[in-house]
C-alpha cells in the first residue's frame, strides 16, 4: 500500500493518535503550541487582510517604477477594472457556467469511479496486484497530452472536457481510497471478528470510517485539480468556457482580461476548497486535523 | 487422558482446554513450540486469572478461546462444544479499548449487539445499565477523545457485558492503565462480576493482580509455554484492596514467584 506515487499518498495521520494519546483529557484536545499561538481569529485576519494589500501595493508599484507594458504584464488596477467590465456587461456569465458545469460533473465522475475502484482494490490484494499497474501507466500519462484525443471522441463541446477533467480527479481519489481502506488499526478489526463481526461488517463499521479521512484529503485535492482539468481541455479546443476566454483574449493581446480570468479561476477553486473543508470537518468530525492538502500534482 | 466434557461437580464446566498444543513457524521455518499441553477447566462463574511472563503464549491461549486463533493439536472447549471460531456467547476485552472514534459511548458499546443483529431496544437497556455500573452513566453521549484512558477502557467492558455473554475474555486489561486506576478497575471489575455472575478468564503478568482477581491463578511458563500450577486462592470475598498488604496474600505472590523463577524465571 505503499506503491501509491503520488502525492495523495502522503496523507494526514488520521486518528491514531486521538485513541491512544487521551491520557486524562475531558477537554478537547489541546491546541497545538504553533509559533503564531495566541493569535486570535480577529487579528489573525487582520493580518491576512494586510497581506493582500502589501502584495497588491507592491504589485502596483512593481509595475508603474519598472514601467512594464500593460500588454505585458497588467497593473492591478487595470486587472480590477477589466473584471468588474466582464461581470458589468455580462460576458463571462455564460463561459463561467460552462466551466463551472465541466469542474463538477468531471469531478463528480472522477471521484464516483475512484471510490468505486478504490473500494474494489482496496478490499483485494488480487485486484491490486492486477489492475493498479495499468492505474498507474495510465496516471503516468500527462492528461495535457491525451486531451486532444477526448476532443476528437468527444466532441468540441462540453462532454469531452468533463472526461478530461474526471481522468484527473480519479487518481487522487482512487489512491486515497485504497490507502483508507486498509489503514483500519488491526486491533480493531480483530475486537471486532471476536464479536463475530463478518467481513461486510467489519468493511462498513470500520473500514469505510477509517477510510473517510484519507477520501476526503483525495477528493480535497481532485476538486483543485478539476478546475486545472476543465481550463486544459478547453484549451486543447472548444466553443466556451473561461479557457476558452483565455485563448480568444490572448489572441486580442488583452492582458489584464486574460489576468481577470485568472482571478475568478483561482477564486472559483479557493471556494470550492473551502466547501469540502467544510464538508469533510462535518463529515469526519472525529479528527481534528483535516489540514490544508490541496497542492497540484 | 481426555477431559469429560461434562463434570459432576457443583458447577457445570465453562469452558476447558484439552491437552492443547500450538506450535508456531518462525521465518526461518523452525517450528516454535508457543503452548504445550495446556489442560485445565473452568467452572461457570468462576474468576480465572492466568499469569506468567511475556512469552508464555497466555495471549495464544485467550486467542484460541475467543476463536481468533486455532490450535495444532487438541482445542479449547467452550460450553460443552469445541471452539471453532468467534463466539456470541463470549465478550472480549484487549489491552487497549479499540474505541470506534466516531462513535460516542454509547454507540461504541451497542457495537456487539449490532454485529450480531439484537433488538436494540433491550440492547440499549443492557449498555445504559452496564455503563452505569462502570460508572460512565453521564458520559454516554461523549466521544472517546473526550475521555480519559481509565475511561475508555471502562467502555470496552461495558461493550464486552452488553450481550450477557457466558464468558468474559481480557487480554491484560489493565495493562496501560497507571496504578491508581488500575487498582480501582480491578475493584470495579470484581462487582461487576458479583453482580453479573460471568464466568472471566483474564491474562496478567502481574502476580498481584492475578491474586487479587481470580478465584483460581493458572500460572504459565514460557518456552515452551506450559501450566506450572493451578493455585485455588482462598482469599475472602468480596476482596478489599487492604488484602494486598496481609501476609495471605504475600504468601500467594511469593509462593507464584518462587513457582515462575523455578520454572525459567520472569524477565
Amino acid at each position: 500500500m505503499n506503491s501509491t506515487p503520488s502525492t495523495a499518498a502522503t496523507m494526514p495521520h488520521p486518528q491514531p493518535a486521538s485513541l491512544s494519546t487521551a491520557p486524562d483529557a475531558q477537554t478537547p484536545p489541546a491546541p497545538e503550541p504553533a509559533p503564531e499561538a495566541g493569535l486570535t481569529p480577529m487579528r489573525r485576519r487582520t493580518l491576512m487582510v494586510g497581506f493582500f494589500v502589501l502584495v497588491i501595493a507592491a504589485w502596483h508599484y512593481a509595475i508603474v517604477l519598472l514601467q512594464v507594458s500593460p500588454l505585458i504584464f497588467p497593473g492591478p488596477v487595470s486587472v480590477a477594472n477589466a473584471l468588474v467590465e466582464a461581470f458589468q456587461s455580462g460576458n463571462i456569465w455564460p463561459h463561467l457556467w460552462v466551466t463551472l458545469y465541466e469542474i463538477l460533473a468531471g469531478f463528480a465522475f472522477g471521484a464516483l469511479f475512484g471510490l468505486l475502484l478504490g473500494a474494489m482494490i482496496g478490499q483485494s490484494t488480487l485486484l491490486e496486484a492486477v489492475l493498479y499497474p495499468y492505474v498507474v501507466a495510465f496516471q503516468t500519462v500527462p492528461k495535457v497530452a491525451i486531451a486532444p484525443l477526448f476532443v476528437l471522441w468527444f466532441g468540441f463541446d462540453t462532454t469531452s472536457k468533463v472526461v478530461i477533467t474526471a481522468t484527473i480527479v480519479f487518481f487522487p481519489v482512487l489512491a486515497n481510497t485504497i490507502v483508507g481502506l486498509r489503514s483500519a488499526p488491526r486491533d480493531q478489526i480483530e475486537l471486532m471478528t471476536a464479536f463475530t463481526a463478518s467481513p461486510w461488517h467489519v468493511f462498513r463499521m470500520v473500514r469505510v470510517p477509517h477510510a473517510l479521512p484519507y477520501v476526503f484529503a483525495g477528493l480535497d485535492i481532485g476538486i483543485v485539480l478539476a478546475v486545472i482539468g476543465a481550463i486544459v481541455g478547453e484549451f486543447v479546443g472548444s466553443q466556451a468556457g473561461l479557457g476558452y476566454l483565455i485563448l480568444q483574449r490572448n489572441y486580442s493581446m488583452d492582458a489584464a482580461g486574460m489576468f481577470a480570468i485568472l482571478v475568478v479561476l483561482s477564486v472559483i477553486g479557493l471556494v470550492l476548497h473551502s466547501v469540502m473543508k467544510l464538508i469533510a470537518r462535518r463529515v469526519i468530525f472525529w479528527t481534528d486535523s483535516f489540514t490544508d492538502l490541496s497542492r497540484g500534482s | 487422558m481426555n477431559m469429560p466434557l461434562t463434570t459432576a461437580q457443583a458447577q457445570p464446566s465453562a469452558f476447558g482446554f484439552n491437552s492443547l498444543h500450538k506450535v508456531f513457524r518462525s521465518k526461518d521455518g523452525a517450528n516454535v513450540i508457543a503452548l504445550r499441553d495446556v489442560q485445565f477447566e473452568v467452572r461457570q462463574g468462576e474468576f480465572v486469572t492466568v499469569v506468567g511472563p511475556s512469552g508464555c503464549g497466555k495471549s495464544t491461549l485467550l486467542r484460541i478461546l475467543a476463536g481468533l486463533a486455532t490450535a495444532t493439536e487438541g482445542g479449547a472447549v467452550l460450553g460443552g462444544r469445541p471452539v471453532t471460531g468467534p463466539s456470541r456467547d463470549v465478550g472480549v476485552v484487549f489491552q487497549s479499548p479499540v474505541l470506534l472514534p466516531w462513535r460516542n459511548v454509547l454507540q461504541n458499546v451497542l457495537v456487539p449487539a449490532q454485529i450480531q443483529g439484537r433488538d436494540m431496544a433491550a440492547a440499549t437497556k443492557r449498555a445504559m445499565h452496564y455503563l452505569e455500573l462502570v460508572g460512565l452513566e453521564t458520559f454516554v453521549t461523549k466521544y472517546p477523545n473526550e475521555l480519559s484512558g481509565g475511561m475508555q477502557q471502562r467502555v470496552g467492558i461495558a461493550r464486552a457485558f452488553v450481550n450477557d455473554p457466558m464468558l468474559l475474555l481480557m487480554d491484560e486489561p489493565f495493562g496501560a492503565l497507571d496504578a491508581m486506576t488500575r487498582e480501582n478497575m480491578n475493584l470495579e471489575l470484581l462487582k461487576l462480576k458479583e453482580r453479573t455472575g460471568a464466568t472471566i478468564m483474564l491474562v496478567t503478568h502481574s502476580i498481584p493482580e492475578a491474586v487479587f482477581l481470580g478465584d483460581r491463578v493458572v500460572v504459565m511458563s514460557p518456552r515452551p509455554g506450559r501450566v506450572t500450577q493451578i493455585i485455588d486462592v482462598d482469599l475472602p470475598t468480596p476482596r478489599t484492596l487492604d488484602m494486598i498488604n496481609t501476609d495471605h496474600f504475600g504468601t500467594y505472590v511469593s509462593g507464584i514467584r518462587a513457582n515462575l523463577n523455578a520454572a525459567g524465571g520472569l524477565d
